[in-house]
């Protein structure tokens, strides 16, 4: 029967392509445990308050959770992801971790660490998440601190939080935000985080091209994010401090560069969907427009991830401006553009974000992917984009797989 | 040292495990601390370990297992039997199997 007398190995999913019969309908799935949080980050797109009673007690309650984990479970889902607002606000979140966890999912958390307690830890190390936990810090300081999130004493919370995580040897990732309130700090914060133990050294994830509200529920609380958002030369200011040469971005456009013409998503298929806190389906959190989301209590995870996501996957552009743009540029993929943005945005599907369009054509400029002011979207710059590629790998069409298609 | 296995006995599946079957493939969660390395650890078992995995229930010897298997497979007994017992050794050492009488 067994030659090798080694019957178990271990793998890592979804990375290693083993299924026999096929990938299962759904790998992951995001879930937003809850909009509310206990910090008021002036940058953030969904926030609402902790207390916010309306908020509460509209959302899913743990019965509805564990049911929706379960019917994941069944569909062959491997992980899930904890968000919010903060998921750790919820008094419940110790009963949906640990059913999600005995129902063999791997459980990915995002949290600012700061509502961590001593038996929360104790429990994330009895049933460890399988996943890195992923902590938010928004300051170095308490005044920094303070200054992003509102919140009077956020940073001795946090950074408790961090130390009961050290403490467990809880594996976690930390990730911050650019703002005005903690600029000043980033090099301290990229020192702090580079010595944290699963960080292997590496400069943490900075959020800097915010999304507006994903819900579209406060005009004013998008301004208040357009106030705080870096501009366009600011962000590739900061990536250029990272990575001076752009290599990795120039990489990244060298492999993925095909045009997506009138087809919205470049993202599908994943895999993955996205619950909100409310039993709204969704192709993922972000994305909220009417047209794209599911209410799962009118309907089942079944046919949402089978039926209506690749449907919405399939959706087209109509919008002339976004054709002529976005549906002909070789950025598409490098682009934070997408119809989630283009949502929040403009309450479209398919309308350019002039934002992020800045942003990625300075970087492409940066990174002499484009001369100054070219367009992206002009055939004459894609074809000199080619032919630099090639040049640039020293083996024409090496560097991009994609190229022999062309 | 590994522990010697005597098909007498009778091995379940550990409650420090929880043991899927996705698209064909058996897949084994850690559920509590110290059987993966706390992060990005599943385990899968091959086409042997997959058809023994899923006769350890809790109530069948080793011995009687490894007869079924027989049935099943082309390979003389005693290469079963070692498979069955290579396996389970393997298992309980990972402590995914718990023996049970």
């Amino acid at each position: 029967m067994n030659s090798s007398g080694v019957y178990a190995r271990k793998v890592s999913i979804p990375r290693s392509g083993m299924w026999k019969d096929g990938r299962p309908a759904l790998t992951r799935l995001d879930i937003e445990l809850t909009e509310r949080c206990n910090f008021a980050c002036a940058h953030c797109s969904i926030n609402l308050p902790a207390g916010d009673a309306g908020a509460r007690k509209r959302e899913l309650d743990t019965q509805a959770i564990k049911a929706i984990l379960e019917e994941a479970s069944s569909l062959g889902c491997l992980a899930v992801r904890f968000t919010g607002g903060e998921p750790l606000l919820r008094d419940d979140f110790a009963k949906i971790y640990t059913g999600a966890r005995k129902l063999g999912l791997r459980v990915m958390i995002f949290t600012n660490a700061s509502l961590l307690t001593a038996g929360m830890a104790d429990l994330l190390a009895k049933y460890p998440p399988l996943e890195k936990i992923e902590v938010s810090i928004y300051g170095m300081s308490p005044e920094s601190c303070q200054a992003v999130t509102g919140a009077a004493g956020g940073f001795a919370a946090s950074m408790k939080g961090i130390e009961l995580l050290l403490d467990r040897g809880l594996p976690f990732v930390v990730k911050g935000a650019v703002l005005p309130g903690n600029k000043k700090e980033l090099g301290k914060f990229d020192d702090w985080a580079s010595s944290l133990p699963w960080m292997q050294g590496r400069k943490p994830a900075l959020a800097m091209a915010f999304e507006l509200r994903t819900r579209r529920d406060s005009g004013e609380k998008s301004a208040g994010i357009m106030k705080v958002r870096p501009d366009p030369q600011e962000i590739v200011g900061y990536e250029l401090g990272r990575d001076p040469d752009l290599r990795e971005f120039r990489s990244f456009v060298a492999g993925r560069h095909e045009l997506y013409g009138d087809l919205l998503f470049n993202c599908y298929p994943t895999g993955a969907a996205a619950v909100d806190s409310y039993g709204n389906l969704q192709y993922c959190l972000s994305l909220r427009h009417p047209d794209t989301v599911y209410d799962l209590k009118k309907g089942s995870l079944r046919e949402a991830v089978s039926e209506f996501l690749p449907e919405v996957g399939c959706l087209r552009a109509k919008n002339a401006d976004y054709l002529k743009r976005c549906g002909s540029c070789f950025l598409k993929e490098a682009c934070l553009q997408c119809p989630s943005r283009s949502w929040s945005e403009h309450g479209t599907l398919d309308t350019p974000v002039d934002y992020l369009c800045r942003i990625t054509h300075l970087k492409a400029e940066a990174a002499g992917l484009l001369k100054p002011g070219e367009k992206a979207w002009l055939p004459e710059a894609r074809s000199r984009f080619l032919k630099y590629i090639g040049k640039d790998s020293g083996r024409p069409g090496a560097a991009c797989p994609e190229q022999g298609k062309e | 040292m590994a522990e010697k296995i005597e098909l007498e006995w009778v091995f379940g599946h550990s409650e420090e495990i929880v043991s899927r079957e996705i698209e064909g493939e058996v897949i084994i969660v850690p559920l509590t601390s110290g059987i993966g390395d706390l992060e990005d650890e599943l385990f899968t078992l091959n086409e042997t370990g997959r058809a023994i995995w899923l006769r350890l229930d809790g109530e069948k010897k080793l011995v009687d297992i490894a007869a079924e298997l027989g049935q099943e497979f082309d390979a003389p007994a005693e290469t079963i039997e070692e498979d069955v017992k290579g396996l389970v050794s393997e298992l309980l050492k990972r402590r995914m199997v718990v023996r049970k009488k």
